[in-house]
């Protein structure tokens, strides 16, 4: 690959590759940025990069999740994704057809996630300088409601509900990468969710935060709206669900799945009275029809997640200092 | 899920619990040696079900935690030499030696590589003729038969390229050293079963007797742990000190032979320095005589020595169940996961790091 400076090669890319893959009426303009008319009142916007090895996974690519990872940004603050760029650092000697299948997967996601990708950059790394294929991607969303959606509308009383069974995307990757040797059939939950976002929304449901369940997992997630909206939350154990191939790899490499990341999972915060109103309205909707109610919020312990445990005990959910690493025994 | 959720049955959890309320008379304090455990224990708050006076102590059992510090820095030395790819099991690399830890050398251009079982180091190195894979070789018996593998293999292949930086330890001696210190408050043991599924437990049925402390056989869900407690505790209250095993789906009384044969081919069993500990004679095993070309301390001159630890850490006590966690003066203090004074802090296994985990004040009490 030589496609890195600016001319010809790099025109030929854009052209052939992404004006094809992501073709769209503000694309078409051809310029160094896309102009588009604000329909709503309030706009969201929100940036993320991606650099996951291996590039393709059971259940998706680092196309899939630069686009979902980003569209989901968008619908955790309560907004309709509209529009994306993408930003491609690609490393010398990438094979061509290893680019146009992480693009093709990206073009598919944001036709499932209903945005397009308007602009656009892409720069070449020297071999050894990257790991392939890094995405950045950046979104806009438009807010149709008037909720304030964020930690510090979540008040003790508030439900915590669960779109679905968590840590599939982790173990996916995991189980992907050759070094660690383990085989398994795991299919990441990589999806978009503002379909269920926006469910809750027609639903008429008061939605005091959404969070997806990312780099950290469930746990991270949870422990992170403790602390910023300063009051506790109690999840119940026995109502999570980990599938059960994903619970089997979780104990043999000694990782917990609530601290695995997920791609297609969030949990919402809605005033107890509408928690059945808000099932119902996600069970609708493919991405969370297994959602679940699985704790509440509480005044304190403030900033903490108490897990009542399987056996019936207690324990804190708290942050990890760093990534978990597979044990030794 | 099967093996999984019937171990963990909370119905079945109370019934344990009111057995062993009925059955305690007055304080015991057992040990449970492993470090995966001591995380059951506390994650699942297995120690908050049990009657006040049953007080649980962790043992030595993490082997991250007794790693010593003059062999992390011999691992860093070698992830920094050019040529050399270490290998080593994930949590390993976050343990600080004297001069960084795997992490660092890693960032500072190391190749230092995660494995989850040592014969992928052993294809590395059939794949890479031209660099020195060494796998840091960490653990108790029951990573050893995977380690004595790897070396059996890449003697097979005649890889010249491929070696081991042992630092393989051995729990009974271990126990025994803690039954022998002067501040012992070891009543009764729960061994660690994964590693009598290795070797069986004859060496755990010299310690009962010898010592007159019951031993029981324990796995490691919930209603393990709770079924081990609970026999400990029968064993005290009537005065006996035996070795019993109900961990019988995993464990067989004598172990597992061939694992043990190739462990007598590969090792030899040797003096081991345990980090918080001290040096235990015949505590760890070290390449035996046929397999001395695979020792990496002998293959690179290594200089590594380690350094004195922080005097406030209490992971020497900690370790051997003379104090817990939350006693010590720089727990949660100084002393985190993110600024960790001692191993059982940065171990994903350690007993201080399962107690700022899972652990906070006023958080189950009562529960």
């Amino acid at each position: 690959m030589a496609h890195g400076g600016g001319g010809r090669l790099m025109r030929n890319l854009i052209e052939k590759m992404f004006m094809a893959a992501f073709r769209n009426p503000l694309l078409e303009g051809r310029h160094d940025g896309a102009v588009f008319p604000s329909p709503g009142s309030r706009l969201a916007t929100t940036t993320d990069a991606f650099v996951v090895r291996p590039l393709f996974f059971p259940g998706g690519s680092i196309g899939t999740l630069a686009v979902d990872g980003t569209v989901n940004d968008l619908a955790m603050c309560g907004a309709r994704p509209v529009c994306l760029s993408a930003a491609f650092i690609l490393e010398e000697g990438l094979p061509m057809e290893t680019l146009w299948k992480v693009v093709a997967s990206m073009a598919e996601a944001a036709r499932e996630a209903g945005v397009a990708i308007v602009t656009g950059d892409t720069k070449v790394v020297e071999r050894g300088k990257g790991d392939g294929v890094y995405i950045a991607t950046a979104g806009v969303g438009v807010l149709d409601h008037a909720g304030d959606i964020g930690p510090r509308s979540v008040r003790p009383g508030d439900a915590v509900l669960l779109s679905g069974d968590v840590g599939r995307h982790g173990m996916a990757v995991l189980g992907a990468r050759e070094s660690l040797g383990f085989e398994s059939s795991i299919e990441s939950d990589c999806a978009p969710l503002w379909p269920a976002v926006d469910a809750l929304l027609r639903g008429g449901v008061e939605v005091h935060c959404l969070r997806d369940l990312t780099r950290g997992g469930l746990a991270s997630a949870a422990a992170e709206i403790a602390s910023d909206a300063d009051c506790g939350i109690r999840l119940v154990e026995r109502a999570i669900p980990v599938r059960e191939d994903v619970a089997g790899a979780c104990e043999l490499l000694g990782l917990d799945p609530f601290y695995v990341a997920n791609e297609g999972r969030f949990i919402a915060f809605v005033p107890e009275a509408s928690r059945f109103t808000a099932l119902a309205a996600l069970r609708s909707v493919g991405v969370s029809a297994d959602a679940v109610e699985i704790g509440t919020v509480s005044a304190g312990p403030r900033g903490l997640v108490v897990l009542e445990s399987a056996v019936g005990s207690e324990r804190v959910l708290d942050l990890l200092s760093g990534e978990q690493l597979p044990r030794i025994c | 899920m099967k093996y999984l959720d019937e171990y963990r049955d909370a119905a079945t959890a109370r019934r344990y619990a009111r057995l062993i309320a009925r059955r305690v008379t007055r304080p015991w304090t057992i040990m449970e040696v492993c470090g995966g455990q001591t995380h059951s224990i506390l994650r699942h708050g297995l120690d908050r079900l049990l009657p006040g006076g049953v007080t649980l102590v962790h043992g030595p059992g993490c082997p991250v935690c007794v790693t010593p510090v003059a062999l992390i820095d011999r691992a860093v030395e070698l992830a920094r030499r050019p040529g050399v790819v270490l290998c080593s099991f994930g949590d390993m690399l976050r343990v600080p030696g004297s001069r960084g830890d795997l992490f660092s050398a890693r960032a500072g251009g190391g190749d230092v590589r995660v494995v989850y079982a040592p014969l992928d180091a052993v294809a590395l190195a059939e794949r890479m003729p031209d660099r020195e894979v060494v796998f840091f070789a960490v653990g108790f018996e029951t990573t050893a038969p995977a380690n004595a593998v790897a070396v059996a293999r890449a003697a097979e292949l005649a890889l010249s390229n491929f070696s081991l930086l042992v630092a393989q330890v051995l729990v009974p001696p271990a126990m025994e050293a803690i039954l022998a210190s002067p501040g012992n408050r070891v009543q009764g043991f729960l061994a660690p079963g994964h590693v009598i599924a290795v070797t069986g437990v004859e060496a755990y049925e010299t310690l009962a007797s010898r010592w007159k402390v019951p031993i029981v056989v324990t796995g490691f869900e919930p209603l393990d742990l709770l079924q081990g407690i609970a026999m400990v505790l029968r064993q005290l209250e009537e005065g006996r000190a035996q070795v019993e095993n109900p961990y019988a789906r995993a464990v067989r009384s004598g172990g597992n032979p061939d694992a043990l044969a190739l462990l007598a081919r590969v090792f030899e069993v040797v003096p081991r320095s345990w980090r918080g500990i001290g040096e235990i004679p015949r505590s760890g095993l070290g390449l035996g005589p046929a397999f001395r070309a695979f020792d990496a301390e002998r293959k690179f001159a290594l200089t590594g020595t380690g350094a004195a630890e922080d005097a406030a850490c209490m992971a020497g006590s900690v370790l051997r169940g003379i104090a817990k966690p939350p006693e010590c003066a720089v727990f949660g203090t100084r002393c985190t996961p993110e600024h960790p004074l001692g191993a059982p802090m940065v171990s994903a296994e350690g007993s201080c790091a399962a107690y700022w985990r899972y652990r906070r004040p006023g958080v189950g009490v009562g529960a």
